[in-house]
């Protein structure tokens, strides 16, 4: 675009469409979504970089349940291996699960909630009917179930059975909010000027569907952590990798807690407490792009209209 | 030159409750023809199935019975005559709040239709057209409402971009289904004579849906009354305003205010 450089008018109209555009995408940067954003990072860079520095978080010593020092940071446990260099481990494989667990639900989700709503007709009545039988087959039996059968088990395994059983939620609500976008008026009338229906899914419908993608995705991954942190504890999980389930599940096993080796038990539980409430904030940060309602007029926004303490009383008595 | 012609058309929704189902006829046996060069003005009351007629002439939906014909041959539904036709026939919306998409910029809204009815034209062959397109809806300066979202549009400003978007694949035909009916009083009457100019300048041929009668008298040639579904009333405008027939027409036109004084009321003081 030539005319660009030459036009102020058009140079400076491009200048402030650029930030604009940002705006509308991302969330706005609250403390909530700072604060779990930046621990969300840290931990996955230590699920990322922590595995490579350590030493084998197999290796077997002589000195059991030492608590933590100078060589090994979180102490060891009672065969004598490094929990620090577990976790590190452990950290890698809860997020590989999570990460795969989120992909394969995007997948499958919009797959399954968004096509079938786009098309109508009898893709939608079979997609519906499809996730709704997923909907009702209890996820946690039919993990046990699988898990039971299959004896050697990989993460990957792991991630694909708790993905199957957690997709359908997503693609419900997916499907909801598409049959609503889908008969807007703005995609009647990319359909009046001739677009085609890919098109128009992907370039008018999709966007709009991108923080409500976001959520979801956001979910299933606390979901799926979780979930294999409570199958690897009931002794379901994967066979002979380390997630926070597995470590939750040794430390169990070795008595950690009776023994009162915190230093076993607490580094795994509490990393899953705070990556799961650091998606938790992420998600409220994208929930309140979804549902502005959720954004506005909250008590703390009102007092930043430097309302009096009668005007707010007032105003709740309103809302309520 | 293009017309459009209904002929016999008939549209019938069937209503599902439970394991019962009733036919419910929202358009009965219609015709009317569209010319170049000419408006008609469908009104009647909500719920009589004008809409309906605009999504039959949009294809949007599919006449259960009769024939809709282009130029006295049958609608092209599927390949490059199909693709051709949505060029042809364009639509305003009634909402210019749900007819734009709130993710894209004005630029975009207008681009779609040009490079998919056009698709010799080349980046900057197209930016001319959608700045030209701009300019006759009077969204100036142009280059700056093309970098916009809708939400920064006013509503009125918003229906010229749904205008402009109308017109950008050059069509024959252009039907305007409530067209100002959700914009302020005061801005109704410059979106109307934007309309009428646009149209003698392209010659279109227009289908002025509304419910008011003053203006389907004051910007169009012929008014078609529909009742329940069928046209009761049709005629040069003065004559079905000025001297209604049917018992529906009478009943609507006691219902409206004076056409002459509503009219200099929407041109404001
Ligand atoms: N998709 C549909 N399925 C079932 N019935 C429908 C459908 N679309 C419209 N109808 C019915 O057809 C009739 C005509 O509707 P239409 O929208 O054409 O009215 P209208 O004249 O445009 O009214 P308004 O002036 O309020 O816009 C109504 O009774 C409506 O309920
Ligand atoms: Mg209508």
């Amino acid at each position: 675009m030539s005319t660009a450089t030459q036009d102020p008018a058009l140079a400076a109209a491009a200048a402030r469409s650029q930030p604009r555009r940002r705006r509308r995408t991302l969330p706005p940067m609250t403390p909530k979504l700072a604060v779990g954003l930046a621990i969300t990072i840290v931990i996955a860079g230590f699920g990322a970089v922590g595995p490579l520095l350590v030493g084998s978080p197999s290796e077997v010593r002589n000195i059991g349940m030492t608590p933590p020092s100078a060589e090994f940071w979180l102490g060891t446990t009672q065969t004598g291996q490094d929990v620090f260099a577990q976790l590190a481990h452990a950290t890698r494989g809860s997020l590989l699960i999570g990460l795969v667990v989120g992909i394969l639900t995007l997948l499958l989700s919009s797959f399954f909630g968004v096509v079938g709503a786009f098309a109508g007709g009898w893709t939608d009545e079979a997609f519906s009917l499809f996730t709704n039988v997923m909907l009702v087959i209890p996820g946690l039996p039919l993990v046990i179930v699988i898990s039971s059968y299959v004896t050697e088990k990989s993460v990957w395994m792991v991630a694909v059975v708790l993905a199957i059983t957690s997709w359908a939620g997503s693609a419900r609500v997916l499907r909801g909010f598409t049959l609503s976008v889908r008969n807007r008026d703005y995609v009647l009338a990319s359909r009046v000027s001739g677009e085609s229906s890919w098109r128009i899914l992907t370039v008018e419908i999709l966007p709009n569907l991108v923080p409500l993608l976001a959520s979801q995705v956001v979910f299933a991954v606390i979901f799926a952590i979780l979930g294999e942190a409570g199958l690897s504890f009931l002794g379901l999980g994967a066979t002979g990798s380390f997630t926070w389930g597995t470590m939750l599940y040794y430390a169990q096993n070795g008595l950690a807690l009776r023994l009162g080796a915190w230093w076993w038990f607490v580094p795994p539980g509490l990393m899953l407490a705070v990556f799961g409430a650091a998606l938790a904030l992420i998600n409220f940060a994208i929930d309140s792009i979804i549902n502005p309602k959720l954004r506005d007029g909250t008590r703390e926004q009102r007092k930043r209209w430097r309302m009096t303490k009668e005007q707010l009383r007032e105003s709740e008595e309103e809302v309520v | 030159m293009t017309t459009l012609e209904l002929r016999d058309v008939v549209k019938e929704y069937r209503l599902r409750s439970g394991f019962r189902h009733s036919v419910l006829r929202a358009v009965d046996d219609v015709s009317f023809t569209l010319e170049p060069g000419r408006t008609t003005a469908l009104v009647g009351q909500s719920g009589s199935g004008k809409s309906t007629v605009a999504k039959l002439l949009l294809r949007l939906e599919r006449p259960t019975s009769g024939r809709i014909l282009l130029d006295g041959r049958d609608l092209p539904r599927r390949g490059a005559a199909g693709h051709a036709y949505r060029g042809i026939v364009q639509m305003v919306f009634q909402d210019p709040f749900a007819s734009l998409n709130p993710y894209h910029t004005v630029a975009h809204h207008l681009a779609r239709p040009v490079t998919l009815h056009h698709p010799e034209l080349g980046r900057t062959a197209v930016l001319d057209r959608i700045h030209e397109l701009l300019a006759r809806v009077r969204l100036d300066p142009v280059e700056e409402f093309a970098a916009r979202r809708p939400h920064e549009l006013s509503g009125g400003q918003r229906q010229r971009v749904a205008i402009a978007r109308a017109l950008a694949p050059g069509p024959g035909i252009l039907i305007a289904d409530e067209p100002v009916s959700m914009l302020d009083v005061s801005i109704r009457l410059g979106v109307l004579n934007l309309l009428a100019e646009l149209q003698r300048q392209e010659h279109l041929g227009v289908l002025y849906i509304t419910h008011d009668l003053a203006t389907a008298r004051h910007f169009s040639d012929e008014i078609l009354v529909m009742y329940r579904g069928s046209v009761v009333e049709r005629g040069p405008a003065d004559d079905v305003i000025l001297d209604p027939q049917h018992e529906y027409t009478k009943l609507l036109r006691a219902a409206a205010p004076d056409p002459e004084r509503r009219l200099r009321e929407l041109a404001g003081p």
